[in-house]
């Protein structure tokens, strides 16, 4: 599937032992598609052009409707982003419990505003959408873990370990 | 009044709730040994007489979903297990994943068994990922335990569960939307009918339910449906896990009959508003149900009926608190932000009027609303959801109820604090 003469860009897993029970489990090649970007992404740090071909090759479909698939969800990232990623949930129970000042906080204190990235690359603010958290709100997700009921004093503490 | 005591969440705060062992030192998988010699239409017809009705929003009847299974099919049937909480103001599944993943488990296993599935789904929502370590988890010991697999406790009966995890898309948790984010696609909701009961996964008879709903079945069997039905509403009993956050001392997840009064869950269970404020308004049924107002709130049961009869509904029993000190325009503002995002983008009215209706909201809050704005805001909540009018039951603007879910909550706000978005207008403009 290249085009223009162009060699077809390869990513390599690096688990191949699971990349076969992914395709094992499933009853068809397809399905697999979400599970295969969530290793790709784990592994590789984003989804790349190459994570895309390979995909798609793995599940007989065309590159262009893996694309299709990773541009609907928020967590895959078609750009490399920060070592830690900051996930700050603004909706309403986290809103009325102090999120947007947690943000504002994390914005003047490593110069980052939503959607950006430190430039040591430490960091990546991001503002997301429900969390399903808001019992002890505000919630922010670092990395894959949660972090509940937190105040400005203690996601500072907090950062200091994501180094 | 004689106290009730928790189902669901019984064991949740001891020691290893989680683990196999705690489960069936309690009594678990009990009910599994119970319904794998019924007849699988037995076990369908016991949660029909049970009236259980669905937990994740739209509280249709567990057993009669079942039963729109075809009987004369060769094709495979499939359940999948809609762990994609992520309705505003709703963290429930979240709490029976962590400390109770095998009372789900068996209830996934009870489902299968009645409309004859052999390999079934955990659609988890990718954010979950210590949830998703969790069921990872009790799912493998299910197996060593011979609780999954082939030939599952010598009854004959295989059964395989995967678990699927999403990667951020609220209207996965839409059941068709969810079926094709499971096929490998965007989540795009499909147009019904067919129901997924009928063609759902690889076009095949599937079945969705919520991870609450599940969590019911290993009690409703082991105690029958008589019993389930005598808690609360004749027509929409149970015990129900209601999650109140906002603006409440102690907010939380707390396990009531179905039908307790809402005065009851935020001045009791949570402790009331915090520094002695006010009242304000509250969602009673996550985002997506319309406002009610204190006076509202405080006159109402959170039963499926009574609420849709108030003009909202109890939908995923997601709770959230405003006081006095909430600006219900910024509210609304938040809200339809959500929404905004969410929106999968398929239908033309909801994915261009909710971002109208966040240009003109914030616009208002900038300060340079005018009065037609307001009334746009109706006619914008009219074109995406139609009108709210229950008895005529005019839906369907959209494909799924999206288009309803954010009309809804946004109309609720005009109508009801017409006056706080009349003050953001500028001066001048009022007065013309």
């Amino acid at each position: 599937m290249s085009t223009n003469g162009t060699p077809k860009e390869i990513f390599t897993f690096v688990s191949t032992e699971k990349v076969k029970k992914i395709l094992s489990q499933y009853p068809d090649k397809q399905s697999a598609t979400l599970p295969l970007l969530h290793l790709a992404q784990l592994e590789n740090g984003y989804i790349s052009g190459a994570v895309i071909n390979t995909v798609g090759d793995l599940v007989d479909c065309h590159p262009a409707v893996v694309m299709d698939c990773v541009s609907f969800y928020t967590m895959l990232y078609t750009k490399p982003q920060g070592r830690h990623l900051i996930q700050v949930c603004q909706t309403l129970s986290c809103s009325l419990n102090g999120a947007d000042a947690l943000v504002d906080h994390v914005t003047d204190k490593y110069g980052i505003k939503p959607g950006e990235t430190t430039e040591d690359g430490r960091f990546t603010l991001m503002k997301v959408e429900c969390l399903g958290s808001c019992g002890t709100a505000p919630v922010v997700q670092i990395n894959k873990e949660y972090h509940e009921g937190l105040s400005q004093k203690l996601i500072d503490e907090l950062l200091e370990t994501h180094q | 009044m004689s106290a009730f005591k928790p189902v669901l969440t019984e064991y949740i705060h001891q020691k290893d709730c989680h683990t196999l062992s705690f489960y069936k030192s309690v009594g678990g998988y009990s009910a599994l040994d119970k319904v794998l010699k019924m007849n699988p239409a037995d076990v369908i017809q016991e949660v029909k007489d049970s009236n259980l009705r669905g937990r994740g929003g739209a509280g249709f009847p567990a057993g009669v979903k079942w039963g729109f299974i075809p009987k004369d099919t060769n094709k495979p049937k499939y359940l999948i297990n809609n762990a994609d909480e992520s309705e505003p103001g709703t963290f429930k599944d979240r709490l029976l994943m962590n400390k109770a993943p095998h009372q789900m488990l068996e209830g996934m296993i009870i489902a299968a068994y009645a409309i004859g599935c052999q390999t079934s789904f955990i659609y988890i929502r990718g954010e979950f990922y210590k949830e998703y370590k969790m069921l990872e988890m009790a799912v493998a010991k299910a197996y060593e335990s011979n609780l999954l697999g082939q030939n599952i406790l010598g009854s004959n009966y295989n059964l395989d569960v995967i678990i699927h995890r999403g990667a951020g898309a609220y209207i996965c948790g839409e059941e068709t939307g969810l079926i094709e984010s499971l096929e490998g696609k965007r989540g795009w909701p499909r147009i019904k009918p067919p129901f997924p009961a009928i063609e759902g996964y690889l076009q095949c008879p599937t079945i969705v339910n919520n991870v609450e709903t599940l969590s019911c079945l290993p009690h409703i069997i082991n105690r029958g449906a008589d019993w389930f039905k005598s808690i609360g509403p004749e027509k929409g009993p149970g015990p129900r896990l209601f999650c109140i956050s906002g603006r409440v001392n102690n907010p939380g997840v707390f396990e009531e009959p179905m039908g307790i009064s809402l005065n009851n869950l935020i001045f009791d269970r949570a402790g009331g508003i915090p520094d002695g404020k006010n009242l304000k308004a509250v969602f009673p049924g996550g985002s997506s149900s319309a406002i009610l107002t204190a006076e509202e709130a405080l006159d109402v049961n959170m039963d499926f009926d009574e609420l849709v009869e108030k003009g909202s509904m109890l939908g995923s029993a997601g709770v959230i608190v405003m006081d006095e000190t909430v600006d219900m325009v910024q509210a609304c503002l938040n809200i339809a932000r959500f929404y905004a995002h969410e929106s999968c983008g398929q239908c033309t009215p909801c994915r261009e009027g909710t971002a109208w209706l966040v240009k003109m909201l914030t616009r208002l809050v900038n300060g340079s609303g005018t009065p037609t704005d307001i009334d746009m805001i109706f006619e914008i909540t009219d074109n995406i959801g139609g009108l709210i009018d229950f008895s005529k039951g005019s839906f369907g603007k959209t494909i799924c109820p999206f288009g309803e879910a954010v009309a809804w909550p946004v109309r609720s706000f005009v109508e009801k604090f017409k006056d706080e978005f009349l003050k953001y207008l500028p001066q001048e403009k009022v007065i013309a």
